[in-house]
Parts: C-alpha cells; sequence; structure tokens
C-alpha cells in the first residue's frame, strides 16, 4: 500500500514537472479541450432545446378539420354548408381512428366567434365579423403528432370539409432551422474534437522530447511500457478534465445566465431545458475529452515511447 | 532470466563461478538507421564475474555489442544469450526485466539535471515501483560505495566530471545488477579522474559484478591487464586473457 502511494506520489510528480516545464503547451491543450468540449456541449444543449420545443409544442398542436361554410368557395364545398349527416360520419371515421386520435372538440360557429372575439378584441376588424362568417370545426389531438398525414389525407377534399390543417406545418420550419443549428454546432464540436486530437497528440510528441533524458533512462533502468506512458497518459487527461470542467461552467453560464435570466424573460412562448439537461451535456463532454484523451495520448505516444 | 542479485553495493565478496554468462553466437546485424553492416559473425563468451573490454576504433561496432545486450537491437543472424535466454526470442514485455539486471554508463553521464544526486540515483528505483523504505536504505550505501554521501544533495552541475560519472555508475549499480556495461565511461575525463573511475569499476568487479567497458583509451587497457576483445570493421580480431590495447 505504502509503494502504491509512494508510486502515485512519484507518478504524479513526474507529471507534475513536465506540466509546469512546458506550461505554454499545457496552456494551449487545456484551451483545446475548453472550447471543443464547450462546442460540444452547446450542441447537445441545442439538440436538447429541440427536444424540449418539439415537445411543448407537439402537446399543444391540433389538427384542425375545418368544415364548409355558405362562403366557402374550395370544389369540396360545392354543396352548401357541411350538412349533419356530413359532421356525423366525420366524427363517427374520427372515432375510429382511436388512438391516434386523442381527443375530439367541436368548435360550433359561436365558439369560433368568442374565441376570436377574445383574441381581436383590440383590433378594429373583430366589429365586422359575425358567428356566421366563422367555419365549424373538429379540433383533434393526436397521440403521436408525427402522423398527422394520416388525418390529412383521410379527410382532404372530402365533401363538407374546406380545408384541414396541421400546425405543425408551420412548427416544422422552425424545427428545421432547430435542427440544423444542431447540426452545425455538432459539427463545430467534431471538427474541434479532431483539432483537439491532433494538439494532444502534438503536445504529446513535443513532451516527449522535452523529456526525452528521463524517458531514456527510465528505459535503461528497465521501467515497463506502462511505467513509460503513465506520466504522458495523466498529462492529457489533465488536461481533457480541466478543459472539460471550464465547458460545464460555460454550460452553466448559458442555462443559469443566458437562458434562465434573459431569453426565459423574452420568451415566453415556449419551455426551457432544464438543469438535468446540463448536467447530462456536462456529462457527456468530460468523458469524452477523457476518452479522446486517452486515446490519442495513447496512440500518440506509441511511436515516440518503444521499449 | 537469472535474478540473483550479484554485487549488493555494500558487499565485497570476490564471487566468480566462471560460468558462461553472457554468449553470442555467430551474431550478425546491421544498424537500424542506415542497414549498413555493423557485426559480422560475431561469437564470444563472458563469464559471470569477469571484467572485460571491448576496444576498437569509433564505429567498430563494440556500441552494438552493448546494444545487443540490452536489446535496444536485435541481430539478425545468430543468437545472444544471457544466462541461456535467448534475447532475440525475448517478448517485448520481458525487455524491461532484461535491462533490470543490467546497470548501463555512458560517456555522457545522461543525468537528470533538475534533481539532486540522491534524487538521480532513486529515480532508478522510483520508475520501478520499489517501497520508500527500500528507497531510503538503497541509496545512501550506493552513494556511499561511490564516495559520493556528503554531496548527495547537490545538484550534478554542482559536481565534477568523474563526480558525475560516479552518480552514473551508482544509478546503474542501485538495482544489483548482475552486468554493469560501461561505453566509454572515461571519454569526458581527465588522466586522474580517469584512473579514480577505473578503480571503482574494478572494486565493483571485485565485489562479483560483471563488468563490460567499451573504450578505445589505450592506456587504461594497457594498465588494467584485464580480457580484451578487439573490434574491427565489425569483427573479433583479438580476444585475449590480460590483455593490452594493441600488439605494437
Amino acid at each position: 500500500m505504502s509503494s502504491l502511494t509512494n508510486r502515485t506520489k512519484f507518478v504524479f510528480g513526474e507529471v507534475w514537472q513536465g506540466i509546469s516545464r512546458s506550461i505554454t503547451l499545457t496552456i494551449a491543450l487545456i484551451a483545446t479541450f475548453a472550447i471543443s468540449l464547450s462546442l460540444l456541449g452547446v450542441s447537445l444543449l441545442v439538440g436538447s432545446q429541440v427536444s424540449e420545443m418539439k415537445d411543448y409544442w407537439f402537446d399543444k398542436v391540433e389538427v384542425s378539420i375545418f368544415l364548409c361554410t355558405s362562403g366557402s368557395d374550395t370544389p369540396s364545398c360545392v354543396g352548401g354548408p357541411a350538412t349533419p349527416e356530413q359532421k356525423t360520419a366525420i366524427r363517427n371515421d374520427l372515432e375510429a381512428m382511436q388512438p391516434l386520435v386523442a381527443e375530439i372538440f367541436f368548435e360550433s360557429q359561436q365558439d369560433a366567434y368568442d374565441r376570436f372575439i377574445e383574441r381581436f378584441k383590440a383590433s378594429p376588424i373583430s366589429a365586422n365579423v359575425t358567428p356566421d362568417q366563422l367555419p365549424e370545426s373538429f379540433r383533434i389531438k393526436l397521440s403521436n403528432p408525427e402522423e398527422f398525414t394520416a388525418v390529412v389525407n383521410k379527410f382532404l377534399s372530402r365533401p363538407g370539409i374546406e380545408a384541414v390543417r396541421d400546425q405543425r406545418a408551420t412548427l416544422s420550419k422552425l424545427f428545421s432551422v432547430l435542427n440544423g443549428l444542431r447540426a452545425l454546432a455538432f459539427g463545430f464540436a467534431l471538427a474541434m474534437l479532431v483539432v483537439t486530437a491532433l494538439l494532444v497528440g502534438n503536445t504529446i510528441r513535443v513532451t516527449a522530447f522535452a523529456r526525452r533524458r528521463e524517458i531514456g533512462i527510465m528505459r535503461l533502468v528497465g521501467a515497463s511500457k506502462m511505467a513509460l506512458r503513465m506520466p504522458f497518459l495523466l498529462e492529457a487527461i489533465f488536461g481533457a478534465f480541466i478543459g472539460g470542467i471550464f465547458a460545464t461552467g460555460v454550460l452553466s453560464l448559458i442555462k443559469g445566465y443566458l437562458i434562465d435570466q434573459i431569453i426565459a424573460n423574452s420568451f415566453s412562448f415556449t419551455s426551457f431545458f432544464g438543469w438535468q439537461a446540463v448536467v447530462t451535456a456536462s456529462l457527456i463532454c468530460l468523458v469524452s475529452g477523457t476518452v479522446l484523451a486517452l486515446v490519442t495520448a495513447w496512440f500518440g505516444i506509441a511511436k515516440h515511447l518503444k521499449i | 532470466m537469472r535474478r540473483v542479485s550479484r554485487a549488493s553495493p555494500a558487499s565485497t565478496d570476490n564471487v566468480k563461478s566462471g560460468e558462461k554468462m553472457i554468449k553470442f553466437e555467430n551474431v550478425s546485424m546491421t544498424y537500424s538507421k542506415n542497414g549498413l553492416p555493423a557485426l559480422s559473425e560475431v561469437s564470444f563468451e563472458i563469464a559471470d564475474g569477469e571484467f572485460v573490454f571491448l576496444v576498437g576504433q569509433s564505429g567498430a561496432g563494440k556500441s552494438s555489442v552493448l546494444r545487443l545486450l540490452i536489446r535496444e537491437e536485435k541481430s539478425l543472424t545468430g543468437s545472444v544469450m544471457i544466462d541461456d535466454v535467448d534475447l532475440g526470442q525475448l517478448k517485448e514485455k520481458d525487455i524491461p526485466q532484461l535491462r533490470r539486471n543490467i546497470g548501463m554508463v555512458f560517456q555522457d553521464f545522461r543525468l537528470l539535471p533538475d534533481k539532486t544526486i540522491s534524487e538521480n540515483v532513486a529515480f532508478a528505483l522510483q520508475v520501478l515501483n520499489k517501497t520508500k523504505a527500500e528507497i531510503n536504505q538503497t541509496v545512501p550505501a550506493v552513494l556511499d560505495l561511490v564516495g559520493l554521501l556528503d554531496k548527495a544533495n547537490r545538484r550534478p552541475e554542482q559536481l565534477s566530471g568523474g563526480e558525475q560519472q560516479r552518480v552514473a555508475i551508482a544509478r546503474a549499480l542501485v538495482n544489483r545488477p548482475a552486468i554493469l556495461m560501461a561505453d566509454e565511461p572515461t571519454g569526458n575525463l581527465d588522466p586522474d579522474t580517469t584512473v579514480e573511475i577505473m578503480r571503482l569499476l574494478d572494486q565493483i568487479n571485485k565485489a562479483g559484478t560483471t563488468v563490460i567497458m567499451a573504450t578505445h583509451d589505450a592506456g587504461i587497457v594497457d594498465q588494467m591487464r584485464k580480457r580484451v576483445i578487439e573490434i574491427t570493421g565489425g569483427q573479433i580480431v583479438r580476444d585475449q586473457a590480460r590483455g593490452v590495447y594493441g600488439y605494437s
């Protein structure tokens, strides 16, 4: 046991010497890890936010089936306003589509008018609208909003139905932008990780050169392969760990300050990712940084540290 | 590989069993750098506890013999054996164990400048995971053997060349190897200091350690009257007990 602590002290002493001797290299190593892991973390947070918004919005998304009114001029409305038989048929068909169709709510012309007035009460337009101008509609919530096309296909251009609208169509544009952002951030993060791997490899090589005297002596007196490599591996892991801690700080700042203090106040239409997402992203950063450091250092040093 | 520790630094036993410890059989090798032949068909044996000079011009192949013995290089043909272990067949993971049984000293000392004398010697034990108690016991003993106990806390730069070489010898011995190899250990030293170092090596040899020294210093070879193996152009041209540097 005492030999183990003795050994640990010795190895860490050597690592510390390596770090302090090439301090600029160590700083460069930590900085690269910090930046690339932060980027990776941000891309993960963007991902969480996209999922969060999807959940939030999809929960509210409904498919609306607007029925023909006297003023409708689409081909499916040539028969005039929707008849009671048509309405019953639609409702029966919707009910047959359970469990995809989770909720059905019929909005009468009066309901539509009330909602309209409520929404536009400050606007002069509300004075010119009467209930009979607004269409009746079925408002439907889907258990899986992704499958809205099934509903659209079933009811589109059916007599008595003027239009089938899915709010998701509007949102999908937003989501495609967000998905693009997420992919971009992730791509950046990956590129930075590659750069980090190259830099780690380089730093290790320079460190090995700076320590060639020690390495030479260690080999001569019969140090094992692991004993030769350990200081380099620990140095790389040290860089990754400090860089990962920095990334965790950046992510916490983004959540605690940027999101909670600033953005959340101005954008009340959606919810934001919670601390759980920050914890997960930070852990992924720390682990992937450490693994990257280990793998790169191991292979980077193999060439320079033959037995 | 025999792991019996010979030559405990403080011991003065004079054990010479005469057993053949090192055996070169028709060894040929090329320089790994440029592929030029370094040794061709070299055969010799060195017994336990012998003192052997390897002499010859620079580039004759002396260092190649030493490098083969610590498996820095592998022979192209023939076999290099230590204690019946064929070094050519040695697995990479077993090379460190081989080197723990061989102490190595160089012309340029190879000390770590930012460590003290005792730290330099202790380094060789620390990388082998020795206990603090063992290090605290062995390092002063071996420093005492080379006569530098009073300078244990100095740094290499504060020592003379001869003293630095003695530190290097102490480091080579601290792990109690059966063989001590020295590659031009006196190449950077003045004649008086050279004599001191040779006395030390002789003393170590008398305590039971096999000593192999590569040199082209005719003076010390003539003076010591030990076995001489002369290499020229990668071939042994002379192997003589109690020899001198050159015939003429």
